[in-house]
């Protein structure tokens, strides 16, 4: 494939490889965290942990979408569908995430609530244009990326006077989970204790959208350096590679390696429309980071008509993590997934007790379809310890 | 159907009119065991499907077993859309059984068909997906003996469902199975993969995108018979449909208690499977195959059986991706084109539904 290829190159892979084992200190550690689920996916799938020394090791964040949605959120989806009688259109890796009770969007949808899967906001267009007597609600979710189509959607139904058309929101902002879990780094001791880090391997889709100005905070406040960083393993590599540079000359800066499409404004337009629709929460749970205030965006008011919360009313609960369930810290870099008395055992894909290893984007979905061989599961490595 | 040589005038006719297969559409009468689907039988089934057997009419097909072992297989198939890039229903539910019972080295023989048509279904779709059938039989040298006719209501079936069973019989000396992969055995593969996955794809309504790829969906009776004409122990074949390659290896990794060790650079893809697959986000190595078979013999035969599959139609892009390997954890491993390494785990949950 053009331009996809040329990421993906053996050749080149192997000379990055030589440069950061030439460069990195044998003396010291270098934890990175890719903050992206796409990150944690690329190591995973083309082997980039295998080309690494072993003295650099990726520490995976809370970047995966449906990971980081908290299980009140899907409870509530699915009352509006059981309670309302709304079809609920949704993406196909939010059908699988446990909701309360042992439930899910895909139990519900098998006891007879119309959740519908959708590749794009469009088709939930489609779906409301097709059956005008139906109320259609849209489950929206997703960092910065996925919100200008959402809010497409949102003008689009207006333009057309869709009015069985809805959207029930719940998109999410980078720069809030990112100052969390630097923050919490700072602590080294005690229940609020982080992930120690040296450096981050910032967004690449969400950053087309909110450009790399938003983290220049980053270094400024936590004194960690930045590297925006592109999909595609080759692009992971090379990431790495400038962040071990800024760290072995003690630098903290913001740098972009994904420059064929990131700038540092971003892309002003699709920030334009969100500032247009959408008003930041004045909190928003995150499942591992709890609530954090300004993380997260609701529909304005002059687009309430068209916000499935209003429209739908629906009792809020408490999000409860199902009993020995570590994707909060495996959200906040502190645990890795075969740290997790669940991996592997009662929880795989097949039969998920957590949102990360659910979503391929998820580091226990990544660990477990990737890499089982490489590790022994949680309980071997108890007893050898 | 018994005719009467001494019968001087014309038989009666049994219909009032022809069936309409330009305008008209499957009622609840067609599966009523009445006129109507008796009219449905002779004048569109057994025009298409036609053979001694089908035409003793009874409500069994008589015929005498041929000598050696017999294999069966059935499946149902309730592919959506009924037409797409590269075949139909009626040609799948024949390549999907023809190819099941060849994977045992088997020379398919009969198949029998259901069909469940959904009320509304128009009856020039009926003959198309027939036809199509009929066509596919005739070229994998079967022939469909018995058939059954059922109708739902609108709205309870999507078009027509159709089950096959297949029989065929296995060549004296062949031991063709699933748990006969052994440690140094070659993985080979007969072309290239998720053709069919992707091409289903391409033609969903939600899905706005165009490819040029058709599915591979056919019978690979005519490859096997080369193949074990070249190799006659070979281990395990199988056809590797839903779940794709990834999943059918993990099969007979577990079958067989080893493990596999593939090499990426060696699969056969398409540029145009790894670009849709790409922009949906799948990997094709889950991506359903309908005309592709995965062999594995002895390591030293490796060559032979490659060179006898290249040398057939079907088998022209075959290539050797991996070998067996001792495993107690009957892990599918696999050295990526980047120069890492991953497992190839089995496909979890429901990747595409409706696909074959």
């Amino acid at each position: 494939m053009k331009y996809i290829d040329e990421f993906r190159d053996g050749t080149l892979a192997r000379g990055l490889a030589r440069s950061i084992s030439a460069e990195a200190d044998p003396a010291r550690t270098y934890r990175l965290m890719e903050f992206c689920g796409g990150h944690t996916h690329a190591i995973f799938r083309y082997g980039v942990q295998d080309l690494m020394p072993a003295n650099v090791r990726f520490v995976h964040g809370p970047g995966c979408p449906v990971c980081v949605l908290p299980m009140a959120r899907i409870d509530q989806a699915i009352a509006m569908a059981v309670e309302h009688g709304v079809t609920l259109c949704t993406y196909g890796d939010l059908m699988r995430v446990p909701a309360s009770e042992r439930k899910s969007l895909l139990k519900a949808k098998a006891e007879g609530a119309d959740i519908r899967m959708i590749y794009s906001t469009q088709d939930a267009l489609t779906i409301a244009r097709k059956a005008p007597e139906r109320q259609v609600v849209l489950f929206a979710i997703g960092f910065e990326t996925t919100t200008p189509p959402t809010a497409v959607a949102l003008k689009t139904a207006r333009a057309e006077g869709l009015e069985n058309f809805s959207v029930y929101c719940n998109h999410v902002l980078t720069p809030a989970a990112l100052g969390t879990i630097l923050a919490a780094a700072k602590e080294t001791s005690g229940d609020n204790a982080g992930v120690q880090l040296d450096g981050i391997l910032g967004p690449s889709h969400v950053s087309t959208v909110i450009g790399s100005r938003p983290y220049e905070c980053v270094p400024a406040e936590f004194g960690k350096p930045v590297v925006i960083a592109g999909f595609e393993p080759l692009d992971v590599m090379q990431s790495a590679l400038m962040l071990i540079r800024q760290i072995n000359q003690g630098q903290a800066r913001v740098e972009n390696q994904y420059t064929r499409a990131v700038t540092r404004d971003g892309n002003l337009k699709a920030q334009a429309l969100m500032a247009e629709i959408f008003r930041p929460r004045e909190t928003f749970e995150w499942r591992g980071l709890g609530f954090l205030p300004g993380s997260a965006l609701r529909i304005a008011e002059a687009y309430a008509e068209f916000d499935a919360e209003q429209r739908f009313p629906v009792a809020s609960n408490t999000s409860r993590e199902i009993k020995g369930c570590e994707c909060p810290s495996v959200l906040r870099g502190v645990m890795e997934p075969t740290d997790c008395k669940l991996f592997g055992t009662v929880c795989t894909p097949e039969n998920p007790m957590g949102a990360c290893m659910v979503s391929s984007e998820g580091a226990c979905a990544a660990y477990w379809s990737y890499g089982r061989f490489r590790q022994p599961p949680a309980a071997a490595s108890v007893d050898a310890a | 159907m018994a005719r009467h040589d001494t019968q001087q005038t014309p038989a009666p006719r049994r219909f009032a009119g022809r069936l309409d297969l330009e305008h008209g559409t499957v009622d609840m009468s067609h599966g009523s065991g009445g006129r109507a689907m008796a009219q449905l039988i002779d004048e569109l089934f057994r025009v298409h499907l036609e053979n001694a057997l089908l035409a003793q009419g009874n409500d069994q097909a008589l015929f005498e077993p041929p000598p050696g072992r017999l294999v069966a297989s059935t499946d149902g198939h309730v592919i959506s859309p009924l037409f797409f890039p590269g075949g139909d229903i009626g040609a799948l539910a024949v390549h999907g059984t023809v190819n099941d019972v060849a994977m045992a080295g088997a020379r398919p023989l009969y198949l029998t068909a259901s069909f469940i048509l959904e009320e509304g279904l128009p009856l020039a779709d009926l003959e198309r997906i027939v036809a199509s059938m009929g066509g596919a039989a005739r070229a994998a040298g079967v022939q469909v003996i018995a058939g059954d006719t059922k109708v739902v209501e609108r709205g309870k079936g999507d078009g027509c469902f159709i089950s096959t069973t297949g029989i065929g019989v296995v060549p004296d000396g062949i031991q063709i199975s699933g748990d006969r992969a052994r440690p140094g055995d070659a993985i080979l593969v007969s072309g290239s993969i998720g053709d069919h996955g992707v091409a289903i794809l391409s033609k969903r309504e939600n899905l706005g995108f165009e490819t040029e790829i058709a599915s591979d969906s056919q019978s690979l009776n005519d490859l096997v018979a080369a193949m074990i004409e070249a190799v006659p122990d070979i281990h395990c074949l199988r056809d590797p449909t839903r779940g794709g390659l990834a999943t059918t290896l993990n099969e007979l990794a577990l079958q067989s208690r080893v493990g596999m060790q593939l090499r990426e650079p060696a699969i056969p893809v398409r540029a145009e499977v790894s670009a849709a697959c790409e922009l949906l986000g799948l990997d094709p190595l889950y991506v359903a195959n309908e005309g592709k078979l995965i062999a594995i013999c002895a390591g030293d035969r490796a060559e032979t059986l490659l060179a006898a599959m290249r040398a057939h139609p079907k088998g022209r892009e075959a290539a050797i991706i991996g070998q067996v390997v001792a495993d107690p954890h009957q892990f599918v491993q696999m050295e990526t084109a980047f120069g890492g390494s991953r497992i190839v785990d089995w496909l979890a949950g429901e990747q595409l539904p409706r696909i074959c």
